[in-house]
């Protein structure tokens, strides 16, 4: 008797070929664009300055005496980021200082939140699932490190044009399970963040920056793995999606042998496309946080909460989904049309002109993406390009003597048409109407040309 | 016109606005004055050699001494300290900007402990401080140089910073007026921080009525320093040649241990206030021991956080040049705030703070004001805080608990050993915001005495 | 009295601090470290149930600025570097620290 052969790992006895399932958070950092600083009010612009450490002051540059004094817009973004994601917020806050020494952190300590972020509590859907969102803090960005050989000396050049810039960390659950649903969740976070336009989430400038936490645990348990490497500096989807997927490999064959995963910071290098270590984790850093004494804390009132609330645009998911059942617009199109929530409301503007107009608003979103109209760029563009749709489908009128005239010269040119059409040989009318329309140079309807076409051909 | 330099602030301004002198004979004659005893008292760290105009304003272009941890355009501002020997900040103190505004010059930088650090001023890394009033004494600390400057009139009037008896102690030390301020009061932008959340600078003054002059000048809301108040503050000159008749009075820590030797003078000060018509009674408070170990133990995490910016790459020497007093608070102060520790130092000790504030506001819900001494002893012979861990700490007890609170408090002279020539103290405490009324008790207790040195100058 | 710290408890926490020290000043401010706990230990001795921490004495909350540029307080780049003692086209010098890129 044959017996079927079992897939590997299945029903009963030994596992020989375990699976190991990514269980994996993310803290995602990104700049805020206020126009100034976090705690002071030097410009906030650390790529555009024309120099090195030219928009620095006492604050930011650390030096004896100065104080901070807490940027009023930067704490309201990051409610409305929160209740964005579906946040709860704590209506008593404050800002704690953590401390280490490193040359880019000129204080010795950094102000950031520790245990009363500002937002906590929220989630972002993504097509694999709930990620789960733990908190939303406020701190501010360090300064930035060049590492050069100077007269043969290894060193590092600090310009603290960065210090200082608020900074939003955003902290999520172990919930996420795989590479792509990590690339997934970055890239909707980047689309809010910048559908809110509180940040540019540039990842070339650092204006965002995503760090990996990853383990693995077998598939079908649900343990916290009992340790984690920590993915750091990597600025692309692509790569932290890469780096993802080889960490996976890498501690699901040293899990596999029976060893220990070492927790570590680890970073991705490019060119050899492996993870590399950067610092042992195995000691935390004792950051000796404490609140803040030069900065007050913050109480917000419900009612506040619900005025920031009120102002929170819809969000680009609701949009689409709306645009689809009041205009009939297309979801693959609706996508594709808007960044930010100011680009959104111009839209509408148009969307709802249009249909007023009885306009076809799907073949208009279609032109739209397909750039055969204009982009609206403000509200008082929707007018001339409502006008510019109209015209690519509008026809020129007929001058019925002067087509006459043109088809009249095009058969004499072409003699053998007329007796091709007497025996049968329709085609020769599309051929006319192609010549009619070339020779003519002119956007003419269709249904008339073919009809004075039949007429002159039965003559 | 002689003794230019030995006129009070308010003496000074009368004859410069009536032109009988001007403000640069003024700021000559304490310059004179710092050419002859600063080699040996080591007052002033730097200072004017020939006198400066000012802008216009009710200062007048008097001279003024500032303590050298208030960043100066016009001096180097170094702490006291290694670290910061020969700095010059490109920036100056909101307080400075103040001053400066209202027609104030800065006459010169004075010593102090080392950061603040201290209250002997010995433990300066450029050399102690002497005592003017008795050179083989200390001047207290850490402005100990800012009121020897005023006991020497080397200068017509001072600034300090308290963040634990800092303005008063040294003040009682070297018999002059201290002006603690409520903490919030006056801005501490520009100010090397020690204890974020006690520093207060204040003026150091002759006269009462002085420093509340000064005062009008210095407090209010800095938008640059977000634990300002910034709430207007009353004018403080209001204040002076008030009756405190039916006002209630209550005196502290008399029967602790180690006040012997200044007992006898703070039951000579109640009587003199009971006879001003006040309302005078002993009373009890929260042991100020405790307020020692919340004081140290609050105030060295926040200097273990604040010091942590000089490592000498932007401005400055690096952390080996940090004297050993300084060394030691830092470290004490990591170690409170490390993992495992924290909450039993830094978590405790703010809420023992916290109970000294529930104890001072049941005390003020008796009493307008409390008093008692400035210090447990009168000066110190120089050397006495060598050796000692502790020794600002300890020196400052009965000061600790109205600074850990952030409550404003005067020190006004009110005894001399005519033998030694040294000063004891009467500590005068109030309510948060209600400097008024350390002002009218203070200026009330020095006019019905003699112990204030330039009284006679009227 | 028995020692209350360990002189290397003082060393890990020189070394979180930042503090160079030498074996003398180690001995030192481990005698010093001593002294101070022995007399800070007496909190324990005060009841604090039921009361929060006094991290501020002021009672001010809600202190921020706005959203502003302050061209004034601004530092040109010569005024950032002029206090520095090493710094190179613009920028602030140190070595090279090599286990944390």
């Amino acid at each position: 008797m044959l017996t079927k052969r079992q897939p590997p790992g299945i029903l009963g006895g030994q596992m020989t070929n375990p699976t190991y399932e990514l269980v994996c958070g993310m803290e995602v950092h990104a700049e805020l664009k206020t126009a100034s600083k976090m705690f002071c009010g030097c410009k906030n612009d650390p790529f555009g300055a024309e120099k090195p450490n030219s928009h620095t002051c006492p604050v930011c540059l650390a030096l004896p005496g100065a104080l901070p004094v807490a940027n009023k817009k930067a704490i309201e973004w990051t409610i409305m980021l929160g209740l964005a994601l579906g946040c709860k917020i704590n209506l008593f806050s404050k800002f704690d200082r953590k401390h280490y020494f490193y040359p880019d952190l000129p204080k010795g300590y950094q102000i950031s939140q520790y245990d009363l972020p500002f937002c906590y509590d929220g989630k972002l859907e993504t097509s694999f699932g709930t990620v789960r969102i733990h908190r939303i803090h406020l701190e501010e960005d360090t300064g930035k490190l060049l590492h050069k050989k100077i007269n043969g000396e290894d060193v590092s050049l600090i310009d603290f044009n960065r210090g200082g810039v608020p900074l939003i960390e955003i902290v999520t659950e172990a919930d996420i399970h795989s590479p792509e649903q990590a690339k997934e969740y970055g890239k909707k976070l980047r689309e809010i963040l910048r559908f809110l336009e509180i940040s540019d989430c540039d990842m070339d400038q650092g204006g965002m920056r995503l760090e990996a936490n990853v383990s693995v645990r077998p598939v079908g348990t649900t343990e916290m793995p009992s340790y984690k490497t920590e993915l750091k500096n990597i600025n692309s989807f692509k790569f932290m999606e890469q780096a993802i997927n080889f960490e996976m490999k890498r501690q699901e064959k040293l899990l596999a042998a029976g060893e220990t995963v070492v927790q570590e910071t680890l970073g991705w290098n490019v060119s050899t496309q492996q993870t590399f270590s950067q610092r042992s984790k195995e000691e935390a850093e004792d950051y000796r946080y404490f609140p803040d004494p030069d900065l007050p804390p913050i109480r917000f009132t419900q009612a506040q909460i619900d005025v920031i609330k009120k102002s929170l645009p819809e969000l680009p998911t609701q949009i689409v989904e709306r645009w689809e059942n009041e205009y009939q617009i297309e979801p693959r199109f609706g996508t594709k049309l808007f960044n930010t929530a100011s680009e959104a409301n111009i839209f509408e503007s148009l969307f709802s002109s249009a249909k007023n107009k009885k306009v076809a608003l799907d073949k208009l979103a279609s032109a739209l993406v397909n750039k055969q109209v204009s982009l609206p760029a403000v509200e008082s563009d929707v007018e001339k390009i409502i006008n510019e749709f109209a015209k690519l489908n509008s026809v020129e009128d007929v001058d019925t003597g002067e087509l006459k005239a043109t088809i009249q010269t095009i058969l004499s040119e072409n003699p053998d048409v007329k007796e091709k059409y007497a025996k049968g040989e329709k085609q020769v009318i599309g051929f006319l109407m192609g010549q009619v329309m070339r020779v003519s140079g002119k956007k003419l309807d269709p249904a008339a040309v073919r009809a004075t076409i039949l007429l002159s051909l039965e003559k | 016109m002689t003794d230019l330099n030995k006129l009070t602030l308010k003496k000074a301004q009368k004859l410069v606005a009536e032109k009988e002198v001007t403000a640069a004979e003024i700021q000559q004659a304490c310059i004179d004055q710092i050419k002859e005893v600063n080699g040996k008292l080591n007052i002033f760290l730097s200072h004017l050699d020939v006198p400066v105009t000012a802008s216009e304003g009710s200062l007048h272009s008097l001279p003024i001494a500032v303590k050298d941890n208030v960043c100066t355009l016009d001096f180097p501002t170094t702490a006291s300290s290694k670290v910061l020997e020969g700095y010059r900040p490109p920036y100056e103190a909101s307080i400075v900007r103040k001053v400066k505004e209202a027609g104030g010059v800065i006459l010169g930088k004075t010593n102090l402990d080392a950061w603040a650090h201290g209250s002997s001023t010995e433990t300066s890394d450029f050399g102690l401080t002497l005592n003017p009033r008795n050179p083989d004494f200390l001047p207290g600390g850490s402005s100990g140089g800012s009121a020897a400057s005023v006991a020497s009139d080397t200068c017509i009037i001072a600034i300090g910073t308290e963040t634990a008896g800092s303005i008063r102690q040294p003040s009682a030390w070297c018999g002059v007026v201290g002006l603690k301020p409520t903490y919030g009061r006056v801005s501490r932008y520009g100010i090397a921080a020690m204890a974020s959340s006690t520093d207060s600078p204040g003026p150091i003054a002759k006269t009462v009525e002085d420093a509340a002059t000064l005062l009008d000048f210095m407090a209010g809301h800095d938008p640059l320093d977000a634990t300002s108040n910034p709430a207007e503050h009353p004018v403080f000159s209001n204040s002076l040649n008030k009756k405190i008749s039916g006002m209630k009075v209550g005196v502290l820590y008399q029967d602790l241990k180690g006040l012997e030797e200044v007992r006898p003078y703070i039951d000579a000060a109640s009587k003199v206030l009971e006879d001003l018509g006040a309302e005078v009674e002993y009373s009890q408070a929260l042991d100020p021991h405790y307020a020692i170990s919340v004081y140290t133990i609050v105030q060295r995490a926040e200097v273990s956080s604040n010091l942590a910016r000089y490592t000498g790459i932007r401005y400055g020497n690096d952390r080996s040049h940090f004297g050993d007093e300084a060394k030691r608070r830092i470290m004490l102060g990591t170690h409170a705030l490390r993992k495992g520790y924290a909450d039993k130092y830094y978590l405790s000790a703010q809420k023992v703070r916290a109970k000294f504030a529930l104890d001072f506001e049941k005390l003020f819900k008796k009493y307008d004001v409390l008093i008692s001494a400035s210090s447990p002893t009168l000066a110190e012979k120089i050397g006495a805080s060598e050796g000692s861990s502790m020794f600002g700490e300890l020196a400052d007890m009965l000061q600790e608990p109205s600074s850990i609170c952030g409550l404003p408090g005067i020190n006004v002279p009110c005894f001399r050993d005519p033998e030694t020539n040294l000063f004891l103290g009467l500590n005068i405490v109030a309510p948060a915001w209600r400097e008024d009324l350390v002002i009218q008790f203070g200026d009330a207790y020095e006019k019905a005495t003699t112990w204030n040195s330039w009284r006679t100058n009227d | 009295m028995s020692a209350v710290i360990s002189k290397k408890l003082v060393d890990e926490i020189a070394h979180l601090a930042n503090i160079p020290l030498s074996d003398k000043e180690l001995s030192s401010i481990t005698a010093a470290f001593d002294e101070t706990l022995q007399v800070i230990d007496n909190l324990s001795e005060i009841d604090t149930t039921g009361i929060e921490p006094a991290h501020h004495t002021t009672g001010l909350e809600n202190i921020m600025r706005e959203d502003v540029v302050d061209n004034e307080r601004m530092f040109s780049q010569e005024e950032a570097l002029s206090q520095a003692k090493k710094t190179n086209v613009g920028y602030f010098v140190v070595p090279r620290i090599l286990h944390n890129d």
